[in-house]
């Protein structure tokens, strides 16, 4: 049957990205760069994780690379990948009336909101091992989920005040959902404006999907991720410890406040998430160790909240 | 007299929310408006609701509240004047009253003279009382989740409040809200209307106003436009029907102000796939209604509530849209069920043993081999009693119904453990008898749901979760107050509803003493079942309170029986004989707890030379003829009959209290009377005590 949408206007893959973020550039949103190691999503990263953290306000917005070693399927799925991406918006705090903003960025993207069924569906989030919730929608399009939205409401288990919003988008999802694609890596990444030749996203992306899938499932090895897994939470715990005896309103030593590395701590944190993440898809986690595992590392990643927090009121306070 | 009209603006509400929500605004605006004398004892009023907005409209508001004349008691006169002079406890009661001391009045009262004021008590306006009265109970609305979202966190609200339109009449009632003051701007649907404010002109306009920018406000006009929709547009199918479901057509009336609806196909390939499987990616994950054939039968189409407006344009746009959704979740699950194939049921038995049932308890495979014991001593117990079982069905059903939790297709729909595991042991060719066990085995879920459809099936539900709760009663993890993180309630709703419902031949202590590993469990189980079959009797099957407490206090061990005992007491508690009976019991009940305060202890032998009234001679006859008769007609469970038997003694029990006097001064006269009347109580509470049935006057 032939598409009803016409491909040929349809956003490439980059064009996306850009489109989104110039739009929110153009709403205020400083723009980052993606967070530099692994993360299972932008949340994560310490541009949404830390800085919905206290009272400074920041719009900001990022394009994450998201590594979930156990959705890899060798690339032989066309709708699930061990590495999706995400554009990523905080709004700290959430202008009035944030849904209309959202819904001109899908305006802008190419989406024509008379042509579509668009729904905002309860979808509450929870990070139990980053202490963190809250609730929003799932915005669905056609029956496709396209966006998370959330009110971030706790963070580190601390109380948010002001509030975030945060909105998350799937680059691949939507990309496929604008050019009508069974498989994502159909996905036209790039067209060249003087060729008109077209790279799809299969060729940029499928022999990571294909490696790292071997190598989450097949290839790691565990006794190694466990000493790693040990090895940065001993480290990050050392960290803690010492953040308990230098981010005290006692020290006076104003440079070694704000020089204290909580920002290392929590990429040790996050290295730990990770290396968890890969054990998992190794199958080397068994159910009872999970929860044992999972809360010593939400103790670490809460326990980078508490301190990056307290930074924050005695750098503030000084 | 003006209408009042309050409309709360909303970023997307909840589609689960929202009836409650709505039916609460309307009860707190219509008690307030009656709290505060502003309506009739009788007011017209309706709520609306839609995901952006909450509203309530009352008929006939007053626009001011009556003022009142109250008069109000002082001091004592002679407290208040001193020979004639004022004291100061008469000044105070004046200028508290707004009143000079010259226009304070005496009045007599049974204590005295005292003095008393009349003072007018304004009535305010409307329009005051709301603005003061109204946002508290805006506040107060229940949301099974609310957030914060203003700096400095002023209120909590299940989301951001966007706008407040507030009429009485045409004029605004300026009532204020999570930093948002009313006036009579609302808007419309977000994308069909053009995203400007508009003014509501009055209350009786809103729905039309609304309607106008493509807004249908109330529920039941959308539901109905939603059912109609799928009517016609399965329509284009011959002979084809949308299946019916209320959840399903609640959330998605909830979830639209503008519905419409598309059909969408699906290649009939995936019609391979168990329906179920193909039902539950619909409904749960896509909020699709299945489409069936004239046979019932599922057919390769859909059907998707929309949020907009469609035309030709649009319409196949959407259609193709949710359409890829569908065929990627459809492939999913084509992969996970070839997938867990290549790995049949019997093999993953092993896997079990990786797999946490609970701490403390052990693996899955530990569980299975607990509930595979259980379900052997069962069903040894059941065909001892005449029933026919098969035996080793029941081992296999039992050894392989968790299996299914090691399938990635449990994984992604975990709503359908069980029920998969059913399906491939289907597939995989295992006897019909063990994969229907499997596939039955959570059933019942709710009250409402069926038991399983084999006594096997029965057999396999009971023990998996009496295993459940005897072990999590061992380890202190009972239910307590509204905490019950194991759904023990829900399991032991289960076994009763399987015990009363089910042919097999077990009783409540059958199933408890194969589980419970000491008597200190044993007696809490029973505690804990007595309320469950008190929920059960009223709950599901509908039994009044003391209906339930006079049937139950007769045993509840066999639950056959005591169903059949209930609701005999439910169809005779409308005779008068029996309703005198029931009075005359409590009265005998009332007698010998008395005579038991004083010493009296009675016995239940009757000594008959000691019977010297006639009417205690013959209602010890006809006590005693009834008894046996109701132990024959209670072997059939028989008992309508044996409750007609009972009232037949309304006559000789009358007569007995009419002329015998129980507490004789002789002591073996009075203490053979007693004997008479428990020795009664006693045969005749066998069916239910009948003292409990409340009787009027």
């Amino acid at each position: 049957m032939p598409s009803v949408v016409e491909k040929k206007k349809a956003l490439t893959f980059q064009e996306l990205l850009f489109t989104l973020q110039r739009f929110w550039a153009e709403h205020g949103c400083v723009l980052q760069q993606p967070y530099d190691l692994e993360v299972g999503a932008g949340t994560m990263s310490p541009d949404t994780f830390l800085r919905v953290l206290g009272p400074k306000p920041i719009s900001i917005a990022y394009a994450q690379p998201s590594r979930r070693p156990a959705d890899g399927r060798y690339g032989e799925n066309p709708n699930r990948l061990f590495r999706h991406t995400q554009l990523q918006v905080i709004l700290k705090p959430p202008p009035e009336r944030v849904q209309e903003l959202y819904l001109e960025s899908l305006v802008a993207i190419g989406i024509d909101l008379r042509q579509h069924d668009i729904k905002f569906e309860e979808d509450n989030w929870e990070w139990p091992v980053g202490g963190a919730w809250g609730v929003g929608w799932q915005v669905m399009l056609d029956g496709q989920e396209i966006t998370q939205f959330t009110y971030f409401q706790q963070c580190g288990g601390m109380d948010l005040d002001p509030i975030s919003g945060e909105i998350t988008y799937g680059l691949e999802r939507i990309a496929q959902f604008l050019q009508d694609l069974d498989s994502i890596y159909d996905i036209v990444w790039s067209r060249d404006p003087v060729t008109g030749r077209e790279l799809t996203y299969g060729e940029v992306r499928l022999h990571e999907e294909q490696q790292f899938s071997a190598y989450s499932f097949d290839y790691a090895d565990v006794p190694s991720l466990w000493k790693h897994l040990e090895l940065y939470e001993a480290e990050c715990l050392a960290l803690l410890a010492r953040a308990k005896e230098t981010l005290v309103e006692e020290n006076t030593d104003a440079l070694a406040v704000l020089r204290f590395p909580v920002l290392g701590a929590y990429e040790l944190a996050l290295k730990c998430s990770h290396t968890f993440n890969l054990l998992d898809a190794r199958g080397a986690i068994s159910v009872t160790e999970r929860v044992g595992v999972m809360a010593r590392i939400r103790n670490l990643i809460v326990g980078v909240a508490k301190i990056y927090a307290e930074q924050g009121r005695l750098t503030a306070a000084a | 007299m003006p209408d009042f009209l309050l409309e709360i603006g909303l970023e997307e509400v909840p589609a689960r929310m929202l009836a409650s929500a709505q039916a609460e605004l309307l009860k707190r605006t219509v008690a307030l408006l009656t709290r505060e004398q502003l309506i009739s004892a009788d007011p017209v009023a309706h709520s609306y609701s839609t995901p952006r907005r909450l509203a309530v409209l009352v008929k006939d508001v007053l626009s001011q509240q009556p003022d009142i004349t109250e008069e109000t008691t002082g001091p004592a006169v002679k407290i208040a004047f001193k020979e004639g002079v004022p004291t100061p406890a008469a000044e105070a009661f004046a200028r508290k009253s707004g009143v000079a001391v010259s226009e304070l009045k005496t009045i007599s009262t049974p204590k005295g003279d005292y003095l008393a004021a009349t003072t007018l008590k304004r009535g305010r306006t409307t329009a005051e009382v709301l603005a003061a009265e109204l946002p508290k109970e805006i506040a107060a609305i229940y949301w099974a989740k609310n957030m914060y979202w203003r700096p400095g966190k002023p209120e909590r609200f299940v989301r951001p409040v966007l706008w407040l339109a507030c009429l009485l009449g045409e004029e605004v009632v300026p009532v204020t809200f999570a930093g948002k003051t009313a006036g009579r701007a609302t808007y419309g649907h977000r994308v069909l209307s053009t995203g400007d404010p508009f003014e509501i002109v009055s209350p009786q306009s809103y729905l039309a106003q609304l309607e106008g920018e493509y807004v249908l406000a109330d529920v039941e006009v959308r539901r109905q436009k939603i059912r109609k929709a799928l009517d016609k547009v399965t329509r284009e199918i011959p002979n084809a029907r949308w299946r019916e479901d209320h959840p399903l057509v609640d959330a998605v009336t909830h979830l639209t102000e503008w519905p419409d609806v598309v059909l969408g196909n699906f290649e009939p390939a995936y019609l391979e796939l168990p329906e179920e499987v193909l039902v539950t990616v619909m409904r749960d994950h896509q909020k699709y209604f299945a489409v069936e054939d004239a046979s019932g039968k599922l057919a390769a189409h859909f059907l998707t509530v929309t949020n907009i407006a469609l035309d030709e344009v649009n319409t196949p746009i959407i259609k193709q849209g949710n359409e890829r959704v569908l065929r990627a979740r459809f492939n999913d699950a084509r992969f996970f069920w070839e997938f867990d194939q290549r790995t049949p049921l019997a093999d993953r038995v092993k896997l079990l043993e990786h797999v946490t049932f609970q701490k403390e308890l052990g693996s899955y495979a530990k569980k299975s081999e607990r509930v595979r014991a259980l379900a052997a001593t069962l069903a040894a117990i059941a065909t001892s009693r005449g029933a026919t079982l098969d035996t080793s069905a029941i081992e296999a059903a039992a050894t392989l119904a968790k299996t299914d939790l090691t399938t990635d297709l449990v994984k992604e729909f975990t709503e359908l453990q069980g029920i998969i595991g059913g399906l491939y042991a289907r597939s995989q060719g295992l006897p019909a008898t063990v994969a229907d066990a499997i596939y039955d085995q959570y059933l019942p879920a709710s009250a409402s749901d069926a038991i399983p459809r084999s006594a096997e099936g029965a057999i396999l539900g009971l023990a998996d979760r009496i295993d459940t709760i005897a072990n999590m009663f061992a380890l202190g993890m009972e239910p307590t107050g509204s905490k019950d993180p194991f759904a023990l309630r829900r399991a032991a709703n289960a076994i009763v509803k399987i015990l009363a419902e089910s042919t097999l031949p077990l009783t409540l202590s059958d199933v408890l003493a194969a589980a419970a590993p000491t008597s200190e469990v044993a007696s809490k189980l029973v505690a804990f079942f007595h309320e469950r079959i008190d929920f059960y009797l009223r709950e599901a099957r509908g039994q009044a309170y003391d209906v339930v407490k006079a049937a139950v206090a007769a045993g509840t061990d066999d639950l056959h029986d005591l169903v059949a005992r209930a609701e005999a007491v439910t169809a005779a508690r409308g005779s008068e004989d029996f309703l005198a009976v029931s009075a005359a019991f409590k009265r005998m009940k009332n007698i010998l707890t008395q005579a038991h305060a004083k010493g009296d202890i009675a016995s239940s032998i009757v000594d008959h030379d000691l019977l010297l009234d006639p009417a205690e001679k013959l209602l010890a006859v006809t006590a005693s003829a009834a008894a046996s008769a109701i132990e024959e007609l209670q072997r059939e469970r028989n008992y309508g009959e044996a409750l007609r038997v009972i009232a037949t003694l309304r006559q000789s029990i009358d007569d007995f209290f009419d002329k015998v006097m129980v507490m004789s001064p002789e002591d073996d006269i009075r203490a053979n009377r007693l004997a008479l009347l428990n020795r009664t109580l006693e045969d005749l509470s066998r069916v239910a005590d009948f003292s409990e049935i409340v009787t009027a006057g």
